[in-house]
């Protein structure tokens, strides 16, 4: 009982005393809430900037675990498309593999008012969107029945959008595609696209190979995409590569690799020599904040002297003045702490501050706790460590020189 | 009970000054002392060694029964915030706090019912003593008179079993003193405490059933018509 007592006594005397001087406590611990607002901005910015990079990896090529199967031949003899494909579907089907699909390259040429122009075209089905974290920043993504329509369907770039005068997607806007034979081409969606990207667009597997030219399909081998759980994965590579090999036989050579950022050493966070430039930073203010703290508490302590005696008079112990003199500037570090967690909260919940750090994140992430109690054990220690010294002190006054000080 | 208790301090030379000798007093519940002294004879140092806030250098203070040399410094404190209520001659209120932050400043450091509803506990005792409209004021706008009556709340707040009284009425006027020094009185024998008074002043000395008088560190009892007469011819120790 008298432990509890002792506490919520000694809070209360602290928090007394913030109160009394709280100009004093207010200016002492704006840097303390400046760092620790720096501090935990910095870590959740950086999760933030870590996602938006990961998500710029998946896009690229895929998310773990994507697995990428290719096969050719080892002969002379043509290796037909349509064989590699019923082979990498049984795979599919027997390890029962959810998203999986063909991905290759082609390019088309497009009419546009004012002439005809290559456009880079990928070739894809609809789960790559899953599997490569597309986003849209208009329209909709392809989906199964899109392979039924007779004028295929295309997902264009931002650039090819606007080149085309922006239409509105829901009157169903088309563009010529030129080639053997002229098609028209239904635009469903738009994805966003950076400054120095050219023209391109998506379109499906299946309407390429409608209105590819003979010529081109006969080179056309697709490579084969197939997003499994990271645990399986080197276990799958083995098993698709038997068992494609067993397909195709022994005169096609099968390629079976993981190749998603994790296994090249990507998800990196790029920013993070800033953080850490901007971690140091937080960590000399918050350092100079402690100095300040510890030398105005000390003033404070010194002018305090006659009242610290006059509580001693009362029952104080020694053990209870230190305890309440640490606790002031912890619970005053504390409080600064958490005015720093909410004001990086704020900051990171920014718009404006999101999109320059993570511009087109899909996932945005939560606001990371360890970053907040980061910001919060930092706030206390700063607080025991500013406190520790006054604490001393005030012990060590002699009750009664302190009464007639 | 103070039992030939010594008090030498070392003086920056490096000289020893004895500044009590031989003390003896037993102090019993609801007794009035009073203590005269000129300034310089050692009576601050006999109200800190009264009230457990320093030790002798040679002889034996027995608290409640229990020698002071057997009490840790924390149970010393303890006992000294239970049992033992504080007035000084400059108040000593807490600035900043009203006075009825004041009056519950002992009671943060009692346990139990005494802690958890100190606020009523002060405002029932500062209701009591006619505060009730200074409840809220600062020590800086309240009287000298107003000022003692919320230090001697805050002195009795715990309901000790001794008060020390350090020149209660040496910052006010004489009717103020005259007032204070009735109220305190009343109190300590209402509750049954004991009253130790350190004074210069004989008037004030007067008011106790036991007198005593120190000089150059030395204590001894001294007659109420002697400090009465003293009193008389306004002539103070």
């Amino acid at each position: 009982m008298r432990i509890i007592t002792g506490i919520v006594g000694a809070v209360d005397e602290a928090w007394s005393e913030l109160r009394i001087h709280r100009t004093r406590v207010l200016l002492s611990l704006v840097g303390v809430a400046v760092a620790v607002a720096a501090l935990t901005g910095v870590v959740a910015l950086g999760a933030m900037a870590q996602q938006a990079t990961t998500e710029s990896y998946e896009r690229q090529s895929g998310r773990p675990a994507t697995l990428y199967a290719s096969a050719y031949s080892m002969t002379t003899e043509t290796l037909a498309p349509a064989d590699v494909r019923a082979a990498f579907d049984q795979v599919v089907d027997r390890y029962q593999i959810t998203y999986a699909g063909a991905v290759g390259y082609a390019a088309s040429i497009v009419q546009f008012v004012g002439g005809a122009q290559y456009v880079s075209a990928m070739t894809v089905e609809p789960d790559y969107a899953t599997m490569h974290r597309v986003i849209l920043s208009e329209g909709r993504w392809f989906t199964e029945r899109d392979a039924e329509r007779l004028a295929p369907v295309i997902v264009v770039n931002q650039h090819f959008y606007e080149r085309i005068g922006s239409p509105n997607l829901a009157t169903h806007p088309t563009v010529s595609l030129l080639g053997d034979h002229e098609t028209v081409a239904v635009i469903i969606g738009v994805v966003p696209a950076s400054e120095y990207e050219d023209l391109s667009m998506f379109l499906l597997n299946s309407a390429y190979l409608r209105i590819a030219p003979p010529s081109e399909l006969e080179y056309a081998m697709p490579q084969f995409e197939m997003w499994v759980p990271t645990d399986l994965a080197d276990q799958l590579i083995e098993l698709v590569r038997r068992d494609m090999s067993g397909a195709l036989g022994p005169d096609v050579q099968v390629d079976v690799s993981r190749q998603d950022y994790e296994v090249w050493g990507g998800g990196l966070d790029p920013l993070e020599p800033i953080r850490m430039l901007v971690l140091g930073a937080a960590g000399i203010v918050l350092l100079l904040g402690a100095l300040g703290l510890v030398n105005i508490s000390l003033v404070t302590v010194r002018q305090r002297i006659r009242e610290i005696g006059v509580r001693r008079s009362f029952g104080a112990t020694a053990g209870r003045v230190f305890f309440s003199v640490m606790m002031e500037s912890v619970v005053g570090a504390v409080v600064a702490g958490v005015v720093g967690v909410f004001l990086a909260v704020l900051l990171v919940s920014n718009p404006l501050v999101q999109q320059s750090v993570a511009p087109g994140i899909l996932d945005m992430p939560a606001f990371p706790i360890d970053a907040a109690l980061l910001g919060l054990a930092a706030a206390t220690a700063v607080g025991a460590l500013a406190g520790l010294l006054p604490a001393l002190y005030a012990v060590r006054v002699k009750v009664i020189d302190a009464i007639r000080y | 009970m103070l039992d030939r208790v010594t008090r030498t301090v070392t003086l920056p030379d490096g000289r020893p000054l004895e500044i009590l000798r031989g003390i003896d007093l037993e102090v019993a519940v609801g007794d009035h002392v009073s203590i005269v002294g000129r300034s310089g004879s050692g009576k601050s140092t006999l109200l800190n060694l009264l009230g457990l806030l320093d030790t002798p250098t040679s002889g034996a203070i027995h608290f409640d029964g229990r020698p002071l040399a057997e009490l840790s410094g924390g149970a010393r404190d303890r006992a000294r915030g239970r049992d033992i209520g504080f007035i000084f001659q400059q108040f000593h209120l807490l600035a900043g706090r009203t006075a009825l932050e004041n009056v519950m400043t002992p009671l943060l450091y009692a346990t139990g019912s005494q802690f958890w509803r100190r606020e009523r506990i002060a405002t029932d005792l500062l209701a009591r003593m006619g505060l009730a409209d200074r409840m809220h004021s600062m020590p800086e706008q309240l009287s000298g008179g107003e000022q003692q009556r919320v230090a001697i709340a805050r002195a009795i707040v715990r309901q000790p079993r001794l008060i020390l009284a350090d020149e209660p009425t040496g910052a006010l006027d004489i009717e103020t003193g005259a007032n204070v020094m009735a109220l305190l009185d009343d109190i300590a024998e209402a509750s049954g405490a004991a009253l130790i008074t350190i004074t210069h002043d004989p008037g004030v000395a007067a008011l106790a059933r036991r007198h005593y008088r120190l000089d150059r560190g030395r204590l001894a009892p001294v007659d109420v018509n002697r400090v009465l007469d003293l009193a008389a011819r306004e002539v103070t120790f």
